[in-house]
């Protein structure tokens, strides 16, 4: 069953469609991945899931409701939480507090304080940064404001987390401890929609990808499908 | 041994203000008439300032609204001082306040920057040519007389209104409202993205501050005994409480308080000992200040013991 539904979503940014009649789907427990060139209109779908931007045309379900249109709390309250490409943590805020704001804010029901810190304070464990909780989120290296986010993201109790170049700009190391990370997401039970520009590892932590392309949806399957499909590799590569 | 000092700090912290307040709450007993007067005018920036940077403070939206909620109270006080006492006007001009800003803020918080600063700023005129219309060519008056109240009470109103300021801040700032509020000023995309509903958030705090200003304006008023459109919506007073902010510094709750009550001093005793030069002399200040306070006159206390220090206590 689908958790997230998109059909004919468009979005001009002027005269230039951005994302052009895209359909999509995403099941429950799925880890999909959104690939595409730059300027491809992957992030814009991203906003336009989460409610930064509202489509010109067409439908977004999640969970079989539509939510096209709603407000970006009301969609993280419903239960879709995100990242951001270009990290943003709030800087002068110690990192527990960071975390602390999605579950006091985020989930649909609201939470005690107590139950707040105690959840915020998992969640720092489960990403790794139980032992910088006290420190400004200014002063993390990338890698760790990345993680933050995460844990932010994860405090609102999503069932459908987007997670918007996650392992862009970290090293090899960063980039496992990422790749095992949205795996151990995955069995939490959050069904994962990500953008990666890092091949190798979304080869290996997709379930399915799809590819977008000047805002259009060129091709969509299995990471073995994609990897062979003709139509990718020529917009990759060129003809 | 810590647990111990941080609880006699605080109930030594509690005793002061304790002492504090009594002193206040007693001074027309003990001092001659000028005094409350002049500590009226005093706690009437103190408000004006505290409550501006409840707002701008934590969200870094500069508002330039501050004349048109003290004006909007100024009115009340004008127009209800024949017929209700003084608590209910300075509520009702308060509330007045309160609910233009619910509406302006409903308005135009999707304003960012420089946008919002303009915006507000235009608010203030149009309501003073408004006022200015409307009682020349409809009700055919020119200004309002206000009723007269004795300083001391007028004093007492003034200290009341401060210090129900003062636990409000305390508490928003405790509170995961004020949590949400430091957010915004962060990063308001990711604020909303987390569950934040920063529209009603930042509307309501705004709304909260105006309440304020409104409640300090009608208070105020009852000192002048005449007012007209440019009196009540005179600009400065959009201005002072941005500059006096910055002055005492926003990092901290007492900064603006501290920042405030020495410049509303400074005010007072140039405006009666050196009228002619008192506006140049107070730039001079300001620009001395900005330069080497960057983060205000709280700012100069880490950055003092820290020299006193000597480096042994580095930031690790």
């Amino acid at each position: 069953m689908p958790i997230l539904e998109g059909e004919g979503v468009t979005k001009y940014f002027g005269g230039l469609a951005a994302v052009s009649h895209v359909n999509f789907n995403v099941d429950q427990g799925e880890v999909v991945g959104l690939i595409g060139p730059n300027g491809a209109g992957k992030t814009t779908l991203f906003n336009l899931i989460s409610g930064a931007l509202t489509p010109k045309s067409g439908v977004i379900r999640f969970k079989g409701k539509n939510i096209t249109g709603s407000k970006p709390h009301q969609i993280c309250r419903m239960g879709v939480a995100r990242t951001f490409q270009s990290v943003k943590v709030f800087n002068n805020m110690p990192v527990l507090e960071n975390v602390l704001l999605g579950s006091l804010f985020g989930t649909s029901t609201g939470m005690s304080s107590a139950d707040a810190a105690r959840e915020a304070t998992g969640l720092l464990d489960f990403v790794g940064l139980s032992a910088v909780k006290a420190i400004l989120a200014k002063d993390l290296t990338l890698a760790n404001q990345k993680r933050l986010e995460v844990a932010r993201a994860l405090a609102t109790k999503p069932e459908l987390l987007l997670l918007d170049e996650l392992m862009t700009g970290l090293n090899p190391a960063e980039l496992a401890q990422a790749v095992e990370l949205v795996t151990r997401i995955q069995d939490k039970g959050v069904t994962v929609f990500m953008i990666e520009h890092v091949m190798k590892a979304i080869m290996s932590v997709c379930d399915r990808i799809i590819v977008l392309h000047h805002g259009e949806k060129i091709a969509e399957g299995t990471p073995q499908e994609i990897a062979t499909s003709k139509t990718v590799i020529e917009v990759y590569l060129g003809e | 041994m810590d647990i111990a000092r941080v609880t006699s700090k605080r109930s030594f912290l509690l005793g002061l203000l304790g002492l504090i307040l009594v002193l206040l709450a007693t001074l027309p007993l003990y001092a001659a008439g000028y005094t409350p007067i002049l500590m009226t005018s005093i706690f009437m920036y103190i408000i004006l300032t505290v409550s501006w940077t409840l707002f701008s403070g934590p969200t870094g939206y500069m508002s330039l609204a501050p004349a048109a909620f003290f004006g909007v109270g100024i009115y009340a006080a004008a127009i209800l001082g024949k017929y209700v006492p003084l608590p209910v006007f300075i509520v009702a001009g308060g509330l007045a306040s309160f609910i233009v800003a619910l509406l302006v803020g409903a308005l135009t918080l999707r304003l960012r920057g420089i946008y919002f600063a303009i915006f507000t700023f235009g608010l203030v005129m149009l309501i003073m040519q408004l006022l200015v219309f409307w009682e020349l060519h409809v009700m055919g008056i020119r200004g309002r007389f206000v009723v007269v109240i004795h300083y001391n009470t007028i004093y007492y109103a003034m200290l009341i209104i401060f210090v129900v300021l003062m636990l409000t801040v305390y508490f928003i700032k405790r509170s995961k409202f004020g949590l949400a509020l430091q957010s915004i000023g962060e990063n308001e995309e990711a604020a909303a993205h987390a569950g934040v509903n920063v529209t009603m958030v930042k509307v309501i705090t705004f709304a909260v501050s105006a309440f304020f200003m409104g409640a300090a304006g009608a208070t105020i008023a009852t000192r002048w005994t005449y007012i007209d459109p440019y009196i009540a919506f005179n600009v400065l007073f959009s201005f002072l409480p941005v500059l006096m902010a910055i002055f005492g510094g926003m990092g901290q709750l007492y900064g603006p308080v501290i920042g405030a009550a020495i410049f509303a001093y400074l005010q007072e005793k140039l405006v009666t000992t050196f009228s002619e030069l008192y506006m140049l002399i107070f730039g001079i200040v300001l620009v001395v200040a900005i330069l080497y306070m960057p983060d205000g006159l709280v700012g100069l206390i880490p950055r003092l013991w820290r020299r006193r220090a000597g480096g042994q206590r580095a930031n690790t």
